[in-house]
């Protein structure tokens, strides 16, 4: 007898909830992903192309689908990293990012030709310059997207690393004696 | 039970072996050899740098200003010898990463020829204003480390209504003891800087604090002091870190400064001895701040001392005067061991913030053999600001940056007792610093990445425009052809009616 | 010469103090009471005592081993032999051999290591290991040896005392009885009254120790002096002893007040059981207690009031290991709901307001 109504209980409770299930899938249904524009608020948006997909909306998209870790992004760093993590639940592996390399566009003034074909293609207008005059980058602006780079006939423009002044110096992490990342293992 | 009552609970601290029983008894040096070249940096203090306004090649007196005061917070930089100018350029800054700074090198004739500005009969006939101005214009600033442009507080004391001003001879750092001669030895040019500075703040009363670890120099201020009932000389318990000023205000005063106001908001503001002894000498003796006394100590010192060294001298000259043991130096710091940063080499100038050099032994260090955190909660217990190092440091280790910020990183003054009492010797106080930097680091690039935004933003717009200005054109050139042509047409077929007709 | 050039921030000097100095001070603070307990109890105790402290040792270095670790420098620390010899000295002293081995394995492995190693457990490895083996073997575990000092006529010898440890103890009522706590216990529930159940009691031996009982916990006059030699070091504070035995201390007397046949007095509470020890040596552990003074406070308040309801109204007569287990448990709570107030901030962490004046 107990075995009879404990079945026709659980039975009644799963169609009853399924019922509910379904509902809800049909009516309370979510049109389209709307943390695939908020991700892509996140992400730089340069389109450099530096993740391998061919810009931040795809890779946006790619996030959201779970075919890129967190730390797809390179110029975004670790902070980004940690914000699309939380974002979007994923489990981060930190050590897997390199801080990338900071780095800025600069003309060298021996070789300049004044072509203006860099300022037409920089994404940011951080290049200044006039025809047949020597053409120079606004350092804050730069993103270090390369684009300058590949267009300039005389290869005048370079990347160069950030260079390390008293204003942008900062205290590195300390390092621990004992072995700290094994110990991150056995966690 | 009384006192009990009467001074607030001094919250945290340590009590480091003070380690300067010996200086603290010997004069302070003042026949330092004159060195042959000065490095004189044109940022020694807090706010923009300062701006040359001399050229390679210029003969200068001593004390004549080298670089103007640029911005409302800045100080100028007077030469500290007279001589000739050899070159403005880049060189090692006295900072632990000893990255390259502006420096004024000048090359000393030997002569050391005072150029003083006109010294008033009575400075107390002087308009504050014009105190304000004669301090500012001696580049006088915060000698007890913080290197505040004294004339700016002098000024934000005008204008708060200061009631008391407290002059902070705690001199808490161990090692240190320039403050504590000087006290002794110039008692009487310290309390006229005081009187000076209450005038140009326009307020009424002073308190010069003391640790009472140095009996001479309390009783050689306060008997400096009994003729001006202005000025109250009082003893303070010795621990670290009583020189905090937001310790010592709170313990003075008993008010406590909130988070994110300045002092003299609650109307309290804090000077160094250090800083009255310059005032004093820049109103009523016309001599810009170019020198100043220096500990040098620590176990690789053979010689050490207070001496008074002008600014710009090389570490490397001071240490050979001290006798310096460098094989024995395990580590070099500038300023005090528990606040006071390292440095790579000793090829770097003296500044104002110089407090001390230290040439420590590595029996002297803090071993950096790290362990894992026990939890003792003795960081906790020392922490004057009321933090929990140990939970900001295993945040920071494992990345979570914003969990410290809301733990209180902004709120530490890396004080250093939290590292001095750890007995994991876990560097926590340079947790600290790379957090904050890298908090500081992260707005950057993400204010960064918003101005790229905008700017790629403007440029698209732009190029939307050109694109659409351009389509237009092309349309009107098109129509314009049309019409051209539609006119030849007609132009052609009327042509033919008439000659039809 | 300067052998690192790298940037080191401040505090450049400190303390001499380190991990494995504390952990020897606790050690050696807890010696006299373990060498009492040692000589009362006599072979079969050192047998254990040694057993209990090795097997620690070895799963130490086994865990840090797998981990790929240098084993050395970390069984340096002491922290598990450390942990092993707390764990040793709340065991009865004639436990048979696999007791100590079983509890270091519960203590290092579980109670420690699991958690990732030295301070990163929730709860103390010795009350953990020590509540498990409670629960798993409770007859091992309650069976009290009688006194039996070293070199006594009547004493086993150091034959003898293997047979005990390693193969068993035969003739148990002969040689074992019950602890003042567990007598009363039993007796309460025979309806017996404290004045009659207290007859032939000593107070004046169980304070110093000549009673039945954990190896090490009996003597309170030495685990006590151990204690207060250590807060004079400066390696424990005084918030939690005194605020557990304080709590402990009030109840007990508030309620025998009320009523002395049914509620043991506060004096037999303090020098019975392993109440002082715990109080000094157990709840003190850094690791599992919370970070401020006033959390403190609670937390010995807590373990207190927590050991006086076990030990009045609970099944067990001795609670002191699940009191300090529970408050172990609510540590990240204190530490949560606890902190210092910032300088310069109320206690919401919200800036001071600029007074007027």
């Amino acid at each position: 007898m107990y075995v009879l109504s404990a079945i026709v209980c659980l039975t009644i409770l799963g169609l009853v909830l399924g019922l509910l299930l379904g509902i809800a899938a049909k009516y309370l249904k979510v049109e389209s992903s709307p943390i695939l524009d908020e991700i892509e608020a996140l992400l730089p948006g340069s389109q450099c192309g530096q993740c391998g997909f061919p810009g931040c909306r795809p890779a946006a998209e790619a996030l959201v689908d779970g075919l890129a870790p967190a730390t797809m992004c390179p110029p975004g760093g670790s902070a980004l990293a940690e914000q699309l993590a939380a974002m979007l639940g994923l489990d981060l592996d930190l050590s897997a990012v390199k801080e990338p390399e900071l780095l800025v566009a600069k003309v060298s003034e021996d070789t300049c030709t004044g072509c203006t074909r860099c300022f037409k293609v920089c994404p940011t207008d951080a290049i200044v310059g006039a025809p047949k005059q020597i053409h120079a980058v606004v350092a804050d602006a730069c993103i270090a997207c390369k684009k300058c780079v590949e267009v300039c006939p005389t290869e005048c423009l370079q990347m160069h690393p950030v260079e390390v002044t008293l204003r942008n110096w900062r205290w590195t992490k300390p390092t621990l004696s004992f072995d700290e990342s094994k110990l991150g293992q056995a966690l | 039970m009384m006192s009990l009552f009467k001074n607030p609970r001094i919250r945290g601290g340590v009590h480091p072996e003070a380690r300067k029983e010996n200086l603290s008894d010997e004069k302070i040096v003042t026949q330092f050899p004159l060195p042959k070249t000065l490095y004189i940096p044109l940022q020694q203090h807090v706010g923009k740098p300062a701006e040359p306004l001399i050229r390679v090649g210029d003969k200068v007196l001593k004390g004549q200003l080298l670089a103007y005061s640029q911005g409302l917070v800045s100080a100028p930089v007077h030469a500290p010898s007279s001589g000739i100018i050899l070159d403005v350029n880049d060189y090692p800054a006295p900072h632990p990463s000893a990255l390259p700074i502006r420096m004024i090198v000048l090359e000393t004739d030997g002569l050391d020829e005072w150029f003083t500005s006109p010294v008033p009969e009575d400075p107390f006939q002087l308009t504050p204003e014009d105190i304000s101005l004669r301090v500012g214009a001696a580049g006088i600033v915060g000698l007890g480390g913080a290197t505040f442009p004294t004339a700016v507080k002098l000024n934000m004391g005008r204008e708060n209504q200061i009631d008391t001003l407290i002059i902070n001879g705690s001199e808490c750092e161990p090692y240190l003891s320039c403050d504590d001669r000087l006290m002794q030895e110039r008692a009487e040019q310290i309390i006229d800087g005081v009187r000076l500075m209450l005038h140009g703040m326009e307020s009424d009363h002073a308190v010069v604090a003391i640790e009472d670890n140095k009996p001479q120099a309390f009783y050689a201020m306060q008997s400096a002091a009994k003729p001006y009932p202005l000025i109250e000389v009082r003893q303070i318990p010795t621990q670290y870190p009583m020189g905090w000023d937001r310790q010592l205000i709170k313990y003075v005063t008993g008010k406590e400064v909130p988070v994110g106001c300045r002092s003299s908001e609650i109307g309290v503001t804090i000077h160094n001895v250090g800083t009255a002894h310059a005032v004093h000498k820049a109103i009523r003796h016309g001599q810009a701040l170019v020198s100043r006394v220096v500990t040098i100590s620590g176990g690789a010192v053979g010689r050490p001392m207070n001496v008074e060294v002008p600014l710009g001298t090389l570490i490397s000259e001071v240490f050979n005067f001290c006798a310096v043991d460098l094989e024995q130096t395990a580590r070099i710091v500038m300023g005090g061991p528990m606040m006071g940063d390292s440095l790579p080499h000793t090829g770097l100038p003296t500044v104002k913030a110089t407090s001390g050099l230290l040439a420590l032994t590595q029996h002297e260090l803090k071993s950096s053999d790290v362990q894992p955190c026990i939890r003792c909660a003795g960081c906790v217990s020392v922490c004057p600001a009321g933090l929990r190092p140990l939970d900001m440091a295993n945040n920071i280790r494992v990345n979570q940056l914003d969990a410290a910020v809301d733990l209180g990183l902004k709120d530490c003054i890396s004080c250093g007792c939290c590292s001095y009492i750890c007995p994991s010797n876990i560097p926590l106080v340079q947790y600290f610093k790379y957090a904050s930097g890298e908090v500081i680091a992260r707005q950057q690039a993400q204010h960064k990445s918003e101005q790229t935004k905008r700017l790629m933003d403007d440029r698209n717009a732009r190029m939307e425009r050109i694109a659409k200005q351009q389509e237009e054109d092309e349309k009107a050139r098109i129509a314009a052809k049309a019409e051209r042509e539609r006119l030849k047409a007609e132009q052609a077929a009327q042509a033919e009616q008439e000659s039809l007709a | 010469m300067i052998v690192n050039m790298r940037p080191k921030s401040g505090a450049h000097i400190g303390v001499k103090a380190n991990v494995s100095f504390i952990m020897w001070q606790v050690m050696l603070a807890l010696i006299p009471a373990t060498v009492f307990g040692l000589w009362l109890f006599g072979w079969p105790a050192i047998n254990l005592f040694i057993v209990t402290l090795l097997s620690g040792l070895l799963f130490e270095a086994v865990c840090i081993r797998l981990q790929g670790r240098a084993v050395k420098p970390v069984l340096m620390d002491g922290s598990a032999l450390l942990s092993a010899w707390l764990l040793a000295l709340t065991l009865p002293p004639w436990a048979p051999w696999w007791i100590g081995v079983v509890g270091s394995a519960l203590a290092i492995i579980l109670g420690k290591q699991v958690y990732g190693g030295l301070g990163q457990n929730l709860f103390n490895p010795a009350m953990l290991a020590r509540v498990a083996l409670l629960i798993s073997f409770p007859i091992e575990m309650t069976t009290w040896a009688n006194v039996s000092p070293l070199f006594f006529s009547q004493s086993p010898g150091l034959i003898e005392s293997w047979h005990i440890t390693f193969s068993g103890l035969e003739n148990i009522d002969a040689k074992t009885g019950a602890t003042v706590l567990g007598m009363i216990k039993t007796e309460f529930s025979q309806h017996h009254v404290l004045s009659e159940i207290l007859q032939d009691y000593s107070g004046f031996g169980n304070f110093i120790g000549w009673a039945r009982g954990s190896l090490g916990e009996t003597s309170v006059l030495l685990i006590g002096l151990g204690g207060l030699w250590l807060m004079r070091q400066g390696i424990i504070q005084w918030h939690i002893p005194f605020s557990l035995l304080g709590s402990v201390v009030i109840l007990a007397s508030i309620f025998h007040l009320i009523d002395d046949q049914h509620f043991i007095s506060p004096l037999l509470h303090l020098s019975s059981g392993g109440l002082v020890l715990v109080a000094f040596f157990i709840a003190t552990d850094y690791v599992t207690s919370p970070n401020t003074q006033a959390g403190q406070i609670v937390f010995g308040m807590g373990c207190g009031v927590l050991i006086f309801v076990i030990r009045t109204w609970g099944a067990y007569p001795e609670g002191s290991g699940f009191a300090v287990l529970l408050m172990n448990s609510a540590t990240p709570l204190i530490d949560y709901y606890i902190k210092p107030r910032i300088y310069g901030r109320d206690r919401q962490g919200k800036p001071l307001e600029i007074p007027k004046s």
